[in-house]
């Protein structure tokens, strides 16, 4: 039996609000709520409740057949919280299922595991704790922010107790091989490594609703036909949350076309639904997968390069991690918060400087007119909190 | 004395600071008892009147043309210059301007010179038709107030052709005032359109008045205009009477050092960027701002980044009245590194508000400050060297503070008004 894997990613970061020069040292509130509020309740009533519902639809008629696995940042559920708690709800109630697997990842979508060992240890254990809390279940599988993984952050995530680890199929490292075979992580030989198909994945995410694509339109049918050709054990379809009915308006078809495409797949006597942890069960590593440095599933480079690719968002990133001990010796609840915050990908997403053809993408959400704006105000924030951070550490000094 | 004088505007309706500069000028000079009659393209009516008396251009009924006008239309008559001609305009402003000048429905009259023209005033898409018109007007304007003045006096390029075309008609003779010329506002990359008008103004008048030793040099180097007809008046500054010093609460304890204007090449803000990495290698308790918008703003952004300073160094981006006077409130030090500034009334503005200024020698203020530090815009050590002592020696610190803040008083426009009228005596002899 051929697994089909679905992964959805769900994030949302808390955006910046405009903080001035003139806010340094008095205001010390950084975030746009009533930005976060807006994009937020946009979001769950394009995208999150209703694609939710339909999960919760197929689960009713389908039963254990049913198989998808979702991860969500400790900051979109936080915003869940605040905002939109009826999506936190639903999310519980899949949970309640038994046919979901939540995933582990880093609390606020960050970037740590590239630049502090420790810092991303006790992200991820807050995340999972927060999973733990939330959904009643202990993830088993990991997926790091954007899939960024090398060998060594294989390795960090084996010595955290995962086994098995969502990242790209990239050409540049699958070369002649396939993305639908389990491979393992060089140094720790038993963790299992589930492949991005990113070309079948980015027929949905992307593809779908485009007017001069040469398959368009894309039906349920025409789509199964082509899993049915894929040679492998596993396809990985891993994509955004947000594509159903927010990156891909509810006109375009979209829940018709996953509605159909969930039920075909179960109706099919060769193929079966399954979530990363049932995959790695059930199947064998191929071989070792060498990735000396790290990739990402973004972009066309499928690098790093969207979020530490020029000197702005490599300066942010340094000054930023700069701060760490000053968070660890304050030890004071609201200042990790903002730490939390300020660590989100996102921030530096906004930074980024290569408009060509993911531009699109990447001004998605985006509060910011030009990436050197995002930049400035990101500096100033910071700039406020290293000041709050410093004053607190005086404090415990005396 | 009786004195004609031509500009491009006068506050309240200003983009800059030419509007000002005349403004400071004809009340010192009115007040000295010369009679001014200011002549704007546009006027509304709610201008300061009680030292000139403004004539409005666009109110001028033309009935005849008192001078061939194919000398000032030859070059003129169907070319909309899309560039940023003018002097004191702000990135901000001109993308207004340009938005403007799109939407609005051009219609071109082949019948120029008759009647009444509505100038818009500004600096517009259609600035060099206006330019033309205005001097047009300017000889009707001449020939209806002929006798009621012995002088004209013209400031910079846009007024030129106003300027001698009242000379034309009326013969009184004819001073130039330069308060920027094109190499300042466009560096090498002359408009040579503009250069030709100024050339010609400047050629045309009895005497060249420029705003530094260092304009002088420029007007007599690159424009060829005779050294004995070229004489330098310092801009004086003259400061909104200030009711109370509102106290401004600085939240923060680091030093702040400023840096505040239009970030484009001829300011020199990578000399600022240079000299503030530098000065944080010394010292931690320092913060560096860059006030102000510009073209090479994400250039210096850039910049900032790769040295590693951002967590020190900020950026406000363009800051509108109330800010720019937090701005110098919360300063320490302000700092012009400009490349080329024919005169600069930033620094004055900063030591009005008690910080002590360092500026380039290359400024045109330089020549008549005397308690400001001053360096080769290019040296950043030494520019790097007196953040540091001034930040680090409050003695000094205080001395700059409070002389400078003595000696920005004195500088009135009261020298510049009894220089001109020197100089319109010398004429009328």
């Amino acid at each position: 039996m051929k697994k089909i894997c679905f992964y959805f990613q769900v994030h949302q970061p808390y955006r910046l609000k405009k903080y001035r020069f003139f806010n340094l040292g008095k205001d010390h509130f950084y975030f746009d709520d009533f930005l976060n509020r807006m994009v937020l309740e946009r979001i769950a009533e394009n995208s999150y409740i209703p694609m939710n519902s339909l999960l919760l639809d197929l689960i009713n008629q389908y039963g254990d057949k049913v198989k998808v696995s979702f991860s969500i940042s400790g900051t979109a559920i936080e915003q869940f919280e605040e905002y939109t708690p009826s999506v936190l709800d639903s999310f519980v109630q899949l949970s309640k299922t038994k046919n979901v697997e939540y995933l582990a990842e880093t609390y606020s979508h960050s970037l740590a595991s590239l630049k502090d060992q420790d810092e991303f240890y006790s992200q991820v254990k807050k995340h999972t704790e927060l999973v733990k809390e939330k959904f009643g279940t202990t993830p088993t599988a990991f997926r790091n922010t954007e899939l960024i993984y090398s060998d060594h952050i294989g390795e960090l995530v084996s010595n955290l107790g995962f086994n098995i680890m969502l990242t790209e199929g990239s050409k540049n490292i699958l070369g002649w091989k396939s993305p639908n075979y389990l491979y393992s992580n060089p140094i720790k030989q038993r963790v299992k490594l589930l492949l991005r198909n990113y070309r079948l994945s980015d027929d949905i995410a992307f593809r779908f609703p485009n007017r001069e694509w040469c398959e368009y339109p894309l039906d349920a049918e025409k789509y199964l036909s082509w899993l049915r050709l894929e040679q492998g054990e596993v396809i990985n379809l891993f994509m955004d949350y947000e594509t159903f009915g927010e990156h891909i308006k509810a006109e375009n078809g979209i829940f018709e076309f996953m509605r159909a495409l969930i039920a075909g797949i179960i109706s099919d006597p060769d193929m079966e639904l399954a979530t990363p942890t049932q995959v790695a069960n059930d199947c064998q590593s191929m071989g070792l997968m060498f990735v000396p440095h790290p990739i990402s599933w973004a972009d066309e480079e499928r690098d790093l390069s969207a979020w530490l690719g020029n000197d702005l968002q490599n300066e942010a990133f340094n000054k930023l991690y700069a701060l760490r001990q000053y968070v660890i010796q304050a030890n004071d609840s609201g200042l990790d918060r903002v730490w939390q915050i300020m660590q989100e990908s996102d921030h530096f997403y906004y930074m980024c400087t290569k408009w060509f053809q993911d531009g699109q993408v990447h001004s998605y959400f985006n509060p910011f007119d030009s990436p050197y704006e995002a930049f400035m105000n990101y500096m100033n924030v910071l700039s406020d909190f290293e000041i709050e951070l410093k004053k607190n550490n005086i404090n415990i000094k005396y | 004395m009786r004195v004609l004088m031509f500009g491009w505007e006068f506050p309240p309706h200003i983009a800059g600071g030419l509007g000002t500069a005349c403004y400071g000028l004809t009340t010192a000079m009115s007040q000295q008892g010369c009679e001014v009659i200011f002549v704007v393209p546009r006027a509304y009516g709610d201008e300061d009147q009680r030292y000139v008396k403004i004539h409005n251009a666009s109110d001028v009924n033309i009935r005849q043309t008192y001078v061939r006008d194919d000398q000032f239309t030859e070059n003129l008559k169907f070319i909309y210059v899309d560039s940023n001609l003018v002097p004191y305009v702000s990135p901000e402003e001109w993308e207004v301007l340009r938005e403007e000048s799109k939407t609005i429905t051009k219609s071109y009259s082949t019948d120029l010179w008759e009647g009444r023209y509505n100038f818009k005033g500004g600096y517009g898409e259609t600035l060099m038709e206006e330019v033309a018109r205005y001097a047009v007007v300017a000889s009707q304007v001449a020939k209806d107030l002929e006798g009621q003045f012995d002088v004209i006096h013209a400031h910079d390029w846009l007024t030129y052709y106003a300027g001698i075309a009242a000379k034309k008609v009326s013969g009184k003779p004819l001073v130039v005032h330069i308060h920027a010329t094109e190499y300042d506002r466009t560096g090498e990359n002359v408009n040579t359109l503009v250069y030709g008008i100024e050339k010609e103004g400047m050629m045309a008048a009895d005497r060249v008045c420029a705003v530094s030793n260092l304009t002088r040099k420029i007007v007599i180097d690159r424009y060829g205009i005779p050294e004995d007809k070229v004489i330098t008046v310092h801009n004086g500054v003259k400061f909104k009477q200030v009711s109370e010093e509102e106290s401004v609460e600085k939240n923060i304890d680091d030093k702040i050092v400023t840096f505040l204007g239009r970030i484009t090449y001829q300011k020199g803000p990578d000399y600022f960027v240079e000299a503030a990495a530098k000065v944080l290698k010394k010292m931690d308790n320092v913060r560096f701002v860059m006030a102000g918008s510009g073209d090479m703003l994400n250039h210096v952004i850039r910049h900032v980044a790769k040295l590693g300073i951002a967590d020190k160094f900020h950026f406000t981006g363009f800051l509108k009245g109330d800010d720019v006077k937090k701005m110098f409130a919360m300063s320490d030090i302000y700092i012009m590194p400009s490349v080329s500034e024919p005169f600069g009334i930033s620094p004055l503005e900063a030591m009005r508000s008690n910080v002590p200024v360092i500026i380039s020698k290359q400024s045109g203020v330089a020549e008549v400050l005397d308690n400001a530090i001053k360096v080769d815009y290019w040296d950043v050590d030494a520019l790097a060297d007196a953040i540091y002592s001034l930040l680090k020696y409050p003695a000094l610190h205080k001395m700059m503070q409070e002389r400078g803040g003595d000696e920005v008083n004195t500088l009135t426009w009261d020298n510049a008004a009894t220089k001109i009228i020197d100089v319109y005596k010398s004429l009328t002899k």
